[in-house]
Order: C-alpha cells, then sequence, then structure tokens
C-alpha cells in the first residue's frame, strides 16, 4: 500500500496587506516534503474551509496580523465542524497577544505560533501533531 | 456505504478523499472508480496550457464564472510541479481563483504532478472521471507549463487552449514545441501589452502554414485581457463553436476513442508493471538479478526475457 503525503492549506485570512510570512511557512513546508495548497491573501473563513475540504489537506495553517484573529479563527473552526471535517487540525502564526492564546486554543485552534518561532519549529509540530488522513 | 455511493449522492468530502486515494496509489480506489465509471462520460472537458505566468489560472478562473453565468457546473484540475528534490510542492493556482471556493457549483482540486513528466500529474484522468461522476457539466484541466512536452492535455481534453503573450521569441520556441499542432484555440493573454497585435499576426501566419483537411477545423488566434474580464466571452464562445464542430462532424467519437485508448493502455503498462515489479521482489530475486547483471555473470536482456516469460507463462 502505498503511503500519504501530507496536505497542508496555507492562506491568510482578513484584510491586512502583505503574505511574506506565510510564503516563508509555505516554502518551509514544501522542503519538507509537503505538498502545500497556497491559497494567498484576503481569504474569507469560508473559502477557506471549503477548499480544505475540496483539497483533502490534513491541516490548516492561517497567516495573521490584522488583529481580527479572535473571530477569524474560530469561525474556521465552527465552520470545519458544521461541514463535518473539524478532523482537519487548524494551527495558526502571526502578531498574537499571549493573553488571546487560551481563548483561540479553546475554540479550537490547536498551535497559535508566535513571531518568534522558527520555521524549523512549525514543521516540526506538524510533523509530531498532524497525522495524514487514514 | 462506500465512497462511490456517497459522491453519487453529491457528498463533498467523498470526493477530495477518493482524488486523494487515486492520487496516493491506493488500491481501494480503483473498486471506487469501477462503481462511478457508469456515471461518467457527460462532461466537457477542456485543457488550458500555456508557459508559467501567461495567465492561464487567471483565465480559468474568468471562463469558469462565464461557465456560471450559463448555468453550467464547473470542475476544476490545476496541476503544478513537484520539487524533485524533497517531493513536497506549492499548489498556487487556487489563488487566482478564490472567489469560486464557496460556490457549491465549483470543484476545484490542486495537483501536484509527484514526478511525472507530460504537463499532468499520472492521477488527471481519474480525477477527472470522479469530478464527472459528481455532475459537472464541464471540466478545466490547467497543465504545469513549464515542459516543452505538454502533449498529454491532447488526449485528456476534448478542447486544447494554447495561451500565449505577447514578445518576441514566441515564435521559435512555438514551433519547437510543437505546441502549434496541440491547440484548438490560440489565446494570446495580456492583450494590455504592446506587440500583442503583432503576436496574434505572427500566430495566424504559422498556423495558415500548417495544412488542414477539407471541412477541418482551423484553429483561430484570440486576444484577452484576462486580468480585465476582456475577450472571456469570445473565447469561450469559440470554445463552444469547437465542441459544436466535434459533434456536429462526428470527430467527437474519434476524440473520445483516442482518450480512452491511451489511458486503457497506460492503464495496462502500470498494472503490468506493477505486478512484475511485485513479483521480481519476492524473495530477494531483485537482488540476485542484480548481482549477476553486475558481475556479469548474465546480460541484463535475457534477464528481463526469462521474467517476462515466466510471468506470461504464470496461470
Ligand atoms: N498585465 C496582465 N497581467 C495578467 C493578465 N492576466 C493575468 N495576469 C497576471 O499574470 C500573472 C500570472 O498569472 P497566472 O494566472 O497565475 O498565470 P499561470 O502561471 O499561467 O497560471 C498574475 O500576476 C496575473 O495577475 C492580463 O491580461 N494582463
Ligand atoms: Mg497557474
Amino acid at each position: 500500500m502505498s503511503e500519504r503525503k501530507l496536505r497542508v492549506l496555507v492562506g491568510k485570512p482578513g484584510l491586512d496587506g502583505h503574505d511574506r510570512g506565510a510564503k516563508v511557512v509555505a516554502r518551509a513546508f514544501r522542503d519538507a516534503g509537503f505538498e502545500v495548497i497556497y491559497t494567498g491573501l484576503h481569504q474569507t473563513p469560508e473559502q477557506i474551509v471549503s477548499a480544505a475540504i475540496q483539497e483533502d489537506v490534513d491541516c490548516i495553517g492561517l497567516s495573521i496580523l490584522s488583529g481580527a484573529h479572535n473571530t477569524l479563527l474560530p469561525r474556521v473552526c465552527q465552520l470545519l465542524k458544521e461541514k463535518n471535517a473539524e478532523d482537519i487540525t487548524v494551527f495558526g502564526g502571526g502578531v498574537i497577544p499571549e493573553d488571546d492564546i487560551p481563548g483561540l486554543k479553546a475554540a479550537g485552534i490547536r498551535e497559535i505560533f508566535t513571531p518568534g518561532s522558527s520555521t524549523d519549529m512549525i514543521v516540526q509540530w506538524v510533523r509530531d501533531n498532524v497525522k495524514p488522513h487514514a | 456505504m462506500s465512497l462511490a455511493e456517497r459522491i453519487l449522492q453529491g457528498d463533498i468530502r467523498a470526493a477530495a478523499r477518493l482524488m486523494r486515494d487515486i492520487d496516493d496509489g491506493f488500491g481501494s480506489a480503483v473498486e471506487e472508480l469501477k462503481t462511478l465509471y457508469p456515471h461518467t462520460g457527460n462532461a466537457y472537458i477542456i485543457g488550458i496550457t500555456g508557459p508559467p505566468g501567461a495567465g492561464k489560472s487567471t483565465l480559468v478562473d474568468q471562463v469558469t464564472a462565464a461557465y456560471r453565468s450559463r448555468g453550467k457546473r464547473v470542475g476544476i484540475v490545476a496541476i503544478d510541479p513537484t520539487s524533485p528534490f524533497t517531493g513536497g510542492a506549492i499548489l498556487g493556482d487556487r489563488i487566482r481563483m478564490n472567489r469560486h471556493a464557496s460556490d457549491e457549483g465549483v470543484f476545484i482540486r490542486s495537483l501536484a504532478t509527484r514526478g511525472h513528466l507530460g504537463g499532468l500529474s499520472h492521477s488527471t484522468g481519474d480525477v477527472v472521471n470522479v469530478m464527472d461522476a459528481m455532475g459537472m457539466d464541464v471540466v478545466i484541466i490547467e497543465t504545469v507549463g513549464v515542459g516543452q512536452d505538454e502533449i498529454d492535455i491532447v488526449r485528456m481534453a476534448h478542447t486544447t487552449v494554447v495561451v500565449m503573450v505577447p514578445g518576441l521569441g514566441d515564435d521559435i520556441q512555438a514551433i519547437k514545441a510543437g505546441i502549434l499542432e496541440i491547440g484548438d484555440l490560440f489565446v494570446v493573454n495580456k492583450a494590455d501589452r504592446p506587440d500583442a497585435d503583432r503576436t496574434v499576426r505572427e500566430l495566424a501566419v504559422m498556423l495558415e502554414m500548417n495544412s488542414y483537411r477539407e471541412g477541418a477545423w482551423r484553429p483561430k488566434v484570440l486576444k484577452t485581457e484576462a486580468q480585465k474580464n476582456l475577450g472571456i466571452e469570445e473565447m469561450v464562445n469559440e470554445v463552444e463553436a469547437h465542441r459544436e464542430h466535434l459533434f456536429g462532424t462526428g470527430e467527437i467519437r474519434r476524440i473520445i476513442e483516442e482518450k480512452h485508448a491511451k489511458q486503457f493502455l497506460d492503464n495496462l503498462r502500470d498494472r503490468l508493471f506493477a505486478e512484475v515489479y511485485g513479483h521480481i521482489h519476492i524473495n530477494g530475486r531483485f537482488r540476485k538479478i542484480l548481482d549477476d547483471i553486475v558481475e556479469r555473470r548474465r546480460d541484463p536482456y535475457s534477464a528481463v526475457e526469462e521474467i517476462i516469460a515466466e510471468h506470461l507463462g504464470r496461470d
């Protein structure tokens, strides 16, 4: 039997302007041997979740700087649940205040990477925590 | 319920998972495809090929919008290259198509080449079959657009659109790549750039040099500006004209036969190879053959003949 290749969606919800960070992470995932579905800027949670389902990804990594993390990230998790897709792991990265992290985790975001995190750390976290769908 | 049964009931997750199983080479996918097969054969398949950055994804986005406004359901298969060094890939075609992401009449799947040459992934044909069975009226395939040998698309699509951009030097390249023979329609995108009209004329002149049978389809050269949605209706009308030509002349039958012949033979070759490959790996057989060849105890030609004879002789 063949082996699953890990598929990850990288996107950037919200309105703010650049996706440098998301691109760096996307490249690190590619170099780790993952297939990265890169959806770019200005995604709505609805678009992210539909794309994740159509692409059958194992996890979604969202980059966010806009300060709207407390609404956008939980919304993604809620929509996944509505579509019976909560087996897709969600993690986020960006300038997110420490105080907000427990609330985000309670909403279903599995991990939050703040600006100090290296791409190696993020890749390793995915390897350890995300198993491709059976 | 099996994946195939769920797909036939409109389950999107099941469809996405079967595409994954196909891509990952799961044997179970073959059983599901058998169930879906009677429900295929209805989708019209359009191939979009051309160099990276020509605007293929942007065109696919606009053409999708045009078909949606005509009431058609659209499946999209977008292929990007796998890195030969890491086995990973960045699949970025969706960036241009995000507005269709939550439209239930559109299903987009990004595929990586995973080492397959020819502009498509190994799985493309079967993934198109799944979309066909899902009831997509139109399936658009965007090829990788890197190699000069992206001719697989011709065997997969009913109408092949070749996308080019204005600029010098394209002409010579085009002839080299044999690209003039594969297009049913040529589009010079980025018509906002200088030299667009010249590129259109040059292409038209080169196409004149092809020889056409009486009554054969003659590919046109159109101008588009995908970013601004200019020329898209004309492009879709021309695709539709080609489709009517194929059905009107009965030529569609030949295209479909060729497509199935290729898929059948590819499949046969893959399955035969997989069987023989599995066979020679039993009991360290492969190791021994290899040692013998390396040590010059025997030649590789008769080793291959022996394996094949043995395999065909079984049961
Ligand atoms: N100037 C101009 N740029 C365009 C046009 N169509 C697409 N582009 C841009 O060309 C770039 C590559 O487009 P993309 O659709 O990704 O090309 P692909 O690699 O062939 O799929 C993007 O930045 C597009 O916005 C056009 O008609 N005019
Ligand atoms: Mg593209």
